[in-house]
């Protein structure tokens, strides 16, 4: 079922890609709105893994040759020098390329990749200098409801919805019924195959709340990100950097008296490599450990999104060397094991954020007793400590 | 680089800051709280109830164990008091026996004594008759033979003898 439901989003994908390639394009007049050549496909596709201020579903050239943009505008919030401005995206008319000038507040705004700028008092239109950089205006702290933030809202009310629903059920019942049947052994499998291993069975309660919420949150935007609704929500820098920051923090104030021991005067090792070790140990706890966090994910999601698209570009770009029904097949068939691929990754990207996270918490409030414990057998259980180092 | 700096969004930043915490409060709130909570008290009722039938099971064999002591005791108990019996109905057997020969012993003795005292009587009885016989004769006789001297002395002989010889 949802291999097909894949392949029917692949398939609606290509039709996007088809009828409405480059259709941000400033000009609607007939053949600058389509895609043909190998830039063009590059430019759509680093245009489709940025978040958008509008949500297009997709675009056509009716009889008359005008290009035709099929989707909704979405509310644009921004803080200007003005003060707080908000309009519809419409007002941009689809442009991306700073052409379209909006006025409110008495500031003036330009949409420029995907990104919104506030015009310098007295300019009437961007410039750009020889890097095609905008010399006269500046971003603006653009709090729009975008695209991403539209899929964020819409899996965050959905997990509300699913999650408070079979928090629900087990008021009346033992064993949830219906779709609680499937969420339960999920919720389960986070809570025993990953925050109780790597935090320890007594402290792991406080923050399974967190990692769950993580998970789910990655997981199904990852998902949503394979549908052709086209949300890139997981491969967006600042999405992945807030997920890792609050792993950060999470962590850092929840580390006890050993952790911080261990990360700025560490025992067991010459005083004099002490300091040394304490900036390795910062450098790690506050830069590199939610640096690979933030940084894994993005670049997993967005490589993800990449590829599907650029095999289903093949069917344009290799159409003269495999003629177009040669191309079209090659195309299909790659682009539909790939997304099977993706699938997977979707989960391994959520299953090892959350791990991850838990695996930093683990070590944050470890027990160093110094002695390990040992389980029934008298075999030693490894530590949080020692499956950092197996990992590592 | 500079593309993917340019690509950060400090807005989309703050929002998704925003949003995600507010989801993470009110997930836990309103879901992960209470699904973990009746998940943990399913997973101790499970374990509770593998435990009491663990624990009824051993209480059982302990049942079990019992009756079959007791039974086992009661046989040996039964077996005992057949024993006994058996003992005693041989001691009985064996004591009557024996008061019986002694009993018996005892009437032959007392028999045996009265036989003896009665053939004592009886010889004594027998020789004082004789003896009264023997008057007689010797009155009958001397009557009859004190007539003839020689006779008597003769007699007188013959009877010391035959008195001898006797």
């Amino acid at each position: 079922m949802k291999e097909v439901s894949r392949s029917v989003g692949n398939l609606l994908l290509l039709f996007t890609l088809c009828f409405s390639l480059q259709s941000f394009a400033s000009s609607d007049s007939e053949g600058e709105g389509t895609v043909s050549s190998a830039d063009e496909v590059n430019e759509y596709i680093l245009h489709h893994i940025k978040d958008s201020h509008d949500f297009h579903l997709f675009s056509y050239t009716n009889g008359s040759g005008e290009r035709k943009h099929v989707g909704f505008p979405l509310p644009v919030i921004l803080w200007s020098s003005n003060g707080l401005v908000t309009f519809m995206s419409s007002e941009f008319h689809h442009d991306d390329s700073g052409k379209v000038v909006v006025e409110k507040n008495g500031s003036k705004f330009v949409k420029l990749h995907s990104k919104i700028y506030e015009l310098e008092a007295g300019a009437t239109e961007v410039e750009f200098d020889e890097e095609h950089h905008a010399v006269n205006a500046a971003r603006v702290l653009d709090f729009s409801i975008t695209k991403s933030v539209l899929g964020i809202l819409l899996v965050g009310l959905l997990m509300l919805w699913a999650f408070s629903s079979l928090a629900k059920q087990y008021k009346t019942k033992k064993v949830p019924t219906g779709f609680g049947r499937v969420l339960e052994p999920l919720v389960i499998y986070v809570r025993d195959e990953i925050a109780k291993p790597n935090i320890g069975e007594k402290k792991y309660r406080k923050f399974t709340g967190y990692l769950l919420t993580v998970f789910f949150f990655i997981w199904i935007l990852n998902l949503l990100g394979l549908t052709p609704l086209g949300f890139n929500v997981t491969g967006q820098l600042a999405v992945t950097a807030a997920l890792a920051v609050f792993t950060l923090f999470i962590y850092t104030f929840s580390g006890n008296k050993d952790y911080w021991m261990h990360m700025l005067w560490m025992p067991g090792v010459p005083v004099l490599i002490r300091p040394v070790l304490a900036v390795i140990e910062l450098a790690g706890a506050f830069l590199i450990k939610p640096f690979s966090l933030l940084v894994r994910l993005f670049a997993n999601i967005s490589a993800g999104h990449i590829v599907v698209m650029s095999l289903i570009a093949i069917m344009f770009t290799l159409k003269e060397t495999l003629t177009v029904g040669g191309a079209t097949v090659l195309s299909l068939v790659l682009s539909f094991f790939i997304t099977l691929i993706e699938v997977l990754v979707a989960f391994l990207q959520a299953y090892i954020f959350t791990m991850l996270s838990a695996l930093f918490i683990g070590m944050a409030v470890a027990e160093h007793d110094h002695d390990h414990e040992h389980d029934a057998h008298g075999h030693e259980i490894p530590d949080a400590e020692d499956v950092r180092g197996d990992f590592i | 680089m500079e593309t993917l700096l340019n690509d950060f969004s400090p807005g989309l930043f703050i929002v998704q800051t925003i949003l995600l915490l507010g989801l993470i409060f009110l997930l836990v709130k309103f879901a992960w709280k209470p699904i973990l909570t009746s998940l943990n008290e399913r997973e101790e009722g499970i374990q509770g109830a593998l435990e009491a039938a663990e624990k009824a099971r051993k209480e059982m064999q302990n049942l079990q164990a019992d009756n079959d002591k007791l039974l086992k005791e009661a046989r040996a108990e039964r077996e005992a008091m057949l024993k006994e019996a058996r003992e005693i109905k041989e001691k009985m057997i064996a004591d009557s026996k024996e008061q019986a020969k002694v009993e018996g012993d005892k009437m032959l003795k007392q028999a045996q004594a009265a036989i003896e005292s009665e053939k004592k009587a009886a010889v004594a009885d027998i020789k004082n008759q004789v003896a009264e016989l023997s008057v007689e004769i010797a009155e009958k006789v001397l009557k009859e033979q004190l007539a003839d001297k020689d006779k008597q002395l003769k007699l007188v002989e013959n009877m010391l003898g035959d008195i001898k010889l006797n």
